[in-house]
């Protein structure tokens, strides 16, 4: 519960309910892409070993994750650390022992796991017809995994239309079409 | 027995927690306290705050727990009112 009302406080006093919801949608957009990139770089290289596929795009998914968490932590944590600074000098008195101090050190871990996890879970999301490939259905469980790969594109940008106050439908076709076009160009290249 | 029953506080805070958080905050110290927050001025990064309390048994020092701990400053206590609650038989005076 304690942990739970500091969360909370945090959130609260960090104001970055927002920012967490644009790096949510921002970073899962790069997991989904980087998916499909490689799944359709897979697909047009004809190669279906379920391993390769797996280590090749768990590898790019862990690479995300970090890359997510510590730019989010790096750069917030600084962020923070000035506004606390700011919020410092015009109390004239030391908050680090405040909710003040404690949502500056928490803040930019929850920022940096919501930036690392969302394109990490994304991408483990479009794998999933992939852990389920069998020999007789490789190239099928491929193009199912892009599928899904689109489909959550679409997702995301009707999430962002929502909360945007726009039509979400709009906004859901345009992010399809940015993952249309990926896959567009990574085919094209191929030929 | 003597009582504070209302206290009138001149509060330095920075903007967050908000006016209302602020003032369920200190309401939530101790059951019976009526907690009336008034927004003198606002600065760039501060409110100054005129904080009423009223209750049965103020206690002044969590008070000031919870203002420290949101971040804020008791500058002074301008108004106090206290009550003393014991009757002439626990007074001994019959």
């Amino acid at each position: 519960m304690r942990l739970i009302r500091v969360l909370q406080q945090t959130l609260s006093l960090s104001q970055s309910s927002g920012l967490m919801r644009r790096y949510f949608v921002v970073n899962g957009f790069d997991g989904a892409l980087t998916m499909l990139g490689i799944l359709g770089g897979f697909y047009m290289g004809n190669i279906s070993n379920r391993h390769t596929i797996l280590s090749a795009c768990f590898g790019a998914a862990i690479a995300l994750f970090m890359s997510g968490l510590s730019a989010a932590t790096i750069s917030e944590s600084a962020e923070r650390r000035k506004a606390l600074t700011d919020i410092e000098q015009a109390m004239v008195k030391d908050l680090k022992d405040t909710e003040h101090g404690v949502a500056a050190r928490w803040a930019p871990w929850l920022i940096g796991l919501v930036n690392g996890l969302s394109p990490f879970l994304i991408s483990l999301t479009i794998l999933i017809p992939i852990f389920y490939q069998t020999e007789q259905n490789a190239g099928s469980a491929l193009i199912t995994a892009m599928a899904l790969g689109l489909t959550i594109m679409f997702l995301l940008g009707g999430f962002l239309g929502r909360i945007g106050g726009s039509n979400w439908l709009v906004s859901g076709l345009k992010a399809l079409t940015v993952g249309v076009l990926t896959v567009g160009i990574v085919l094209f290249l191929d030929t | 027995m003597i009582n504070l029953t209302r206290v009138v506080l001149d509060v330095l805070k920075p903007h967050q927690p908000g006016p209302i958080d602020f003032a369920r905050r200190l309401a939530e110290t101790s059951p019976g306290l009526v907690v009336n927050l008034l927004v003198i001025e606002m600065d760039d990064k501060t409110h100054t705050l005129q904080i009423e309390i009223a209750g049965p048994d103020i206690p002044l020092d969590d008070i000031e727990h919870v203002i420290n701990g949101m971040g804020g400053s008791l500058h002074s206590v301008d108004e106090v009112q206290v009550e003393n609650s014991t009757t002439p038989e626990q007074n001994g005076n019959g």
